[in-house]
């Protein structure tokens, strides 16, 4: 495979300031970065870090000050304001804390909408969003307002919505923020599952659970990564251990 | 008392028992009351027999007060016992008087004790995870693998805290 098939992103030098001089800020410090295709990254980091920024530069929500970014092969970080817009509708999926759903209509309506506006008929997108639904354990939800469901729903309609677009790459900034234990659990369930179906994910997160069930999680203080660990594979202890059950 | 704690605490410089005593007290705080001083000195016999101390008597005392020594052996013991991530039994003591005595010794970087142990509770916490998703919804053993989640979650905060205290004291140093 050539790179632009094997590597989804690659930053090279990434840079992000505010302010001005004198009180010149990095939020992103000279990052370097790739994400393989199929591969499940998870961000860790105080908050203030820089993490969420790295996210939005990744993502195109915001503008790197240096440095160079590529998407599946593509340069992207002198890309205008008008194609910028077009790869967050098409290549990208975003999911936030606070769901970000638009509490005036249905979880159906939530999900149709980037379809629509990235130019499909009413009724591909009537059908997609209702595959999706279905693929978040939300089908019999199709018609309820946000406000009706629980935390963890909105979450998961949110995640369906992000897939609209069938992107290469969902970016969630963190997804399981508002939400307790079990719900928790249903939202790890299902981008266990959309990494088992090959979606690219990259998670910034607080929560050890989803850092843990990631490929691989990098650490990042003041701006930059300062550890990196592969997760897969075995440990050291099993569960029997682990609940206490283990004979001394 | 656990004998690598004795020898660890050792690593610093050749001590009395007094000293010794001192540091662990210094290290564990009202924790150190509950062990007594018969302890300390069974465990450094037990130390000498082994062949990981050794002991002699103190030049320029008056009293024949004894020092203890690590020999290579104990030494090879202590950096052995430094790089072992003991799970799941989690001896919190044990592992916070093993950054200590890697602070103070020069043996190992404490920030680099934290990290290994966080990859390994990260992994543990990941083989808890595809258990607990693998479970249907509801299920008993769902609980207990969630009570074995928040407790791996709450070892992985207090590891936080130590990453904290050593990274101020290692920009101290």
């Amino acid at each position: 495979m050539n790179e632009p098939e094997k590597v989804l992103v690659r930053a090279q030098g990434l840079r992000k300031e505010y302010g001005r001089e004198g009180g010149l800020a990095r939020a992103v410090n000279s990052v370097d970065l790739e994400v393989a295709r199929g591969e499940a990254l998870a961000i860790m980091g105080p908050s203030g870090c820089g993490k969420s920024t790295l996210l939005h530069l990744i993502g195109g929500l915001d503008r790197p000050s240096a440095g160079e970014l590529w998407l599946a092969g593509r340069r992207i970080d002198r890309l205008s304001e008008r194609e910028l817009a077009r790869l967050r509708r098409h290549e990208v999926g975003f999911v936030f804390q606070a769901y970000h759903l638009m509490d005036e209509l249905t979880a159906q309506e939530n999900v149709e909408l980037p379809a629509l506006l990235a130019g499909r008929s009413p009724g591909e997108a009537r059908r997609r969003a209702r595959q999706l639904l279905d693929q978040v354990g939300l089908a019999e939800r199709a018609d309820y307002l946000p406000s009706a469901l629980s935390g963890g729903q909105r979450q998961r309609v949110a995640i369906a919505r992000a897939l609209a677009n069938e992107p290469q790459l969902v970016l969630a900034d963190e997804p399981t923020g508002n939400l307790d234990s079990a719900a928790t659990l249903e939202v790890l369930r299902l981008f266990e599952a959309l990494h088992a179906a090959g979606l690219t994910l990259v998670i910034v997160t607080h929560d050890e659970r989803i850092a843990a069930t990631a490929d691989r999680l990098i650490s990042m203080r003041d701006g930059t990564f300062v550890d990196e660990t592969h997760l897969a594979g075995g440990t050291r202890g099993n569960l029997v251990d682990l609940a206490g059950l283990g004979s001394e | 008392m656990q004998q690598e704690v004795v020898l660890a605490m050792l690593a610093k410089e050749p001590s009395q028992g007094y000293q010794l005593r001192a540091r662990l007290d210094r290290a564990l705080g009202p924790l150190g009351e509950a062990m007594n001083d018969g302890q300390v000195y069974v465990t450094l016999g037990r130390l000498e027999k082994a062949g990981f101390i050794t002991r002699r008597v103190a030049a320029g005392t008056s009293t024949d007060r004894k020092l203890y020594e690590l020999t290579p052996a104990g030494q090879e013991r202590v950096t052995e016992w430094l790089s072992e991530v003991s799970w799941p039994k989690p001896d919190l003591a044990e592992f916070h008087l093993k950054l200590i005595a890697a602070a103070q010794a020069g043996l190992a970087d404490p920030i680099g004790i934290v990290d290994m142990q966080r990859r390994e509770l990260l992994r543990r916490l990941r083989e808890v995870e595809r258990a607990a998703m693998a479970e249907p919804e509801h299920s008993d053993a769902g609980l207990l693998l969630e009570g074995i989640v928040l407790r791996l979650q709450a070892d992985l905060r207090w590891l936080e805290a130590c990453e904290r205290v050593w990274t101020e004291w290692r920009s101290k140093s």
